[in-house]
């Protein structure tokens, strides 16, 4: 049904302004291999939806050029719409239609053959759990279920590209695991692209082959997960004093051990020089000066402190602040290690 | 026949089934448009029987000459429930499902007014029903009632679109609930309650003149009280088909400004 075209994402200098708004998608340049999980990292208003719903052709870019499935965006929307699923935001479901209904819509909708829909919609929602709830009323689903009826709907004219816009928002940990588990199926088994817009770290580091992160409606870094955080490059040690008095003198013995970096507003944290090596150290130097220590934690770098190098800002909450004019003045990483959050 | 128009074919007939569907599941919506229409048929053939007095009145039953009038409020219904239906799939992000569909915009609208038209047709059949219970006459006999249904089909066309259009401009519900008060004042303004020529209030009689609702009352009412009117009946379908037709051309532009896809 889908022609055999290469299916990747390519986008070069994509931009898209709103009338009297900002630009909330500023020049970004995409490149997502064939059967790649792509995660797109960012808080909210970063522009990740609308980058998502120029990339499935539902919002014409203002500038710049993307091609989905090999298609361009602009010019063959209907032939980028045949060769993707997804599953936006929200998950945009009709309560007063069971699931069952919803499979026999989305598969006469996209055409496929009469004696192939109710077979294609029954294997589905067996796949995603819902064959016995499938005649129930959708506004009746919980969270987790209606998502997952959202992911199999997507499904349903075999795509090979999946967009997924913050999928797992508001869902419990296990509805979480459960829709990760089958897209992590979907690109291994059936070599499905995936492209995941979320703000969940954890999300990203789990399932993402590669994480491009974005604020501002700019990537600001992009690679594997583990290269993010090879970049921060080096752990760092976060101390608690028992009496808050200490907190200038526990700095000035952490300060021997690294530069600082962000802490909790009771803490002290530094980046370790020489790694996870200097904690005794870190240890020893805190005893012969006699600072007692309520809490001590050392940190794996994580894709949060990577987004915090790149913006100054923490993931978390991030969204909610108010934007800095200037997103393109920002330090590099090891100049601006010393910013907190 | 050519695979595009068999898909296009199995989209109308998918999304009218879910515009009936979900019609069925609300009677907190569908059963207005059935009850109110009747209870004022009763309230004003009961209150108004000796205006068949008035010399020139055209007929000596009031609910024979006031039957007509659920036909119009029937589909003012319409335009709420096709409207308010298309502006919830609209705030829901559903029509952005459908919009990744090979789905065409004909076939969206045509889904959502077949919807409109079933329901417009279970409406007709109550009220002729319940007018030949109460004792209506029929003067164009079956071949009149098979008309009135027409006419009624191309009356929900054209209001069902009006609520489609409003929807698609405004993506809001509670904008095409507010259309409804607006749209049952001209029913008010037109020879709903009483003959043009006697309406003696002058402004009144010039609104109503001007309005084209009167002409869709009178073609009904024609073939009620009169039987075979002509020029009521040309009158009626033709101002009936240009509203629907307007309608149908706004909503569609309406919808490709709604749909950027592209």
């Amino acid at each position: 049904m889908i022609p055999s075209r290469p299916a990747s994402i390519e986008a070069s200098a994509l931009v898209r302004e709103f009338k009297k708004g900002p630009r909330a998608v500023d020049g970004i340049d995409l490149h997502v291999a064939p059967g790649e999980i792509y995660g797109f990292l960012g808080p909210n208003g970063a522009g990740k939806s609308t980058t998502t719903l120029m990339l499935t052709t539902l919002l014409p870019p203002t500038a710049g050029s993307a091609r989905v499935a090999g298609y361009d965006v602009v010019r063959e929307g209907p032939a980028v719409r045949a060769a993707i699923g997804a599953a936006l935001q929200e998950a945009a479901l009709d309560p007063l239609l069971t699931g069952r209904e919803h499979m026999r819509l989305q598969t006469a909708l996209h055409g496929l053959p009469r004696a192939e829909r109710a077979a294609r919609g029954e294997e589905l929602l067996e796949r995603i759990g819902l064959r016995e709830a499938a005649d129930r009323k959708v506004g009746g689903y919980s969270g987790g279920m209606k998502r997952r009826l959202d992911l199999a709907l997507a499904l349903v004219h075999r795509p090979r590209i999946l967009f997924l816009d913050e999928p797992t928002t508001g869902l419990d940990i296990q509805s979480r695991a459960a829709l990760w588990q089958e897209v992590s199926r979907l690109a291994a088994d059936d070599g499905v692209t995936v492209f995941l817009t979320t703000q969940y770290l954890e999300e990203a580091d789990v399932l993402a082959d590669r994480v491009g992160i974005i604020d501002h409606g700019r990537i600001v870094a992009e690679g594997t997960p583990a290269q993010l955080k090879s970049q921060i490059g080096r752990p760092s040690v976060e101390v608690v004093p028992l009496d808050a008095g200490q907190r200038g003198p526990l700095a000035a013995v952490l300060a021997r051990f690294g530069e600082p970096t962000g802490a909790s507003p009771n803490g002290v944290a530094v980046r370790l020089r020489g790694g996870e090596r200097d904690l005794a150290e870190v240890v020893r130097a805190l005893d012969a000066e006699h600072i007692a220590v309520e809490h001590i934690q050392l940190h794996a770098p994580s894709l949060d402190d990577v987004f915090l190098a790149k913006t100054g800002r923490s993931l978390e909450g991030a969204g909610d602040q108010p934007q800095p004019e200037e997103a393109a003045n920002r330090e590099p990483i090891a100049a601006h290690s010393g910013a907190t959050a | 026949m050519s695979p595009r128009r068999r898909l296009l074919g199995t989209q109308v007939r998918t999304l009218a089934r879910r515009s009936v569907v979900r019609t069925l599941r609300q009677p907190a919506q569908l059963v207005p448009a059935f009850i109110f229409p009747l209870f004022l048929l009763a309230v004003n053939t009961g209150g108004l029987q000796r205006a068949t007095r008035i010399p020139g009145f055209p007929t000596h039953s009031y609910l024979t000459f006031a039957l007509a009038i659920p036909f119009m409020q029937g589909a003012l219904f319409s335009v709420m429930n096709a409207g308010t239906d298309l502006a919830r799939d609209i705030e829901s992000g559903f029509l952005n499902r459908l919009a990744l569909t090979p789905l065409r915009g004909p076939a969206l609208l045509a889904g959502l007014l077949a919807g409109a038209i079933v329901t417009a047709l279970a409406q007709a059949t109550t009220y002729i029903l319940v007018g030949l219970v109460a004792g209506a006459s029929f003067a164009a006999g079956a071949a009149g009632v098979a008309v009135i249904f027409a006419l009624a089909i191309l009356i929900t066309l054209g209001f069902g679109a009006i609520g489609l259009f409003a929807a698609l401009r405004t993506g809001s519900g509670e904008a095409v609930q507010g259309l409804f008060p607006v749209l049952f004042v001209t029913l008010f303004l037109s020879s709903m309650s009483l003959p043009r020529n006697l309406i003696h209030t002058v402004w009144f009689r010039e609104v109503a003149t001007y309005n084209p609702v009167s002409y869709l009352i009178e073609a009904i009412r024609s073939l009620l009280i009169t039987g075979w009117n002509a020029q009521a009946l040309e009158l009626g379908f033709g101002l009936a088909a240009a509203i629907a037709l307007a309608a149908m051309v706004a909503a569609s532009v309406a919808l490709r400004n709604r749909l950027e896809r592209t």
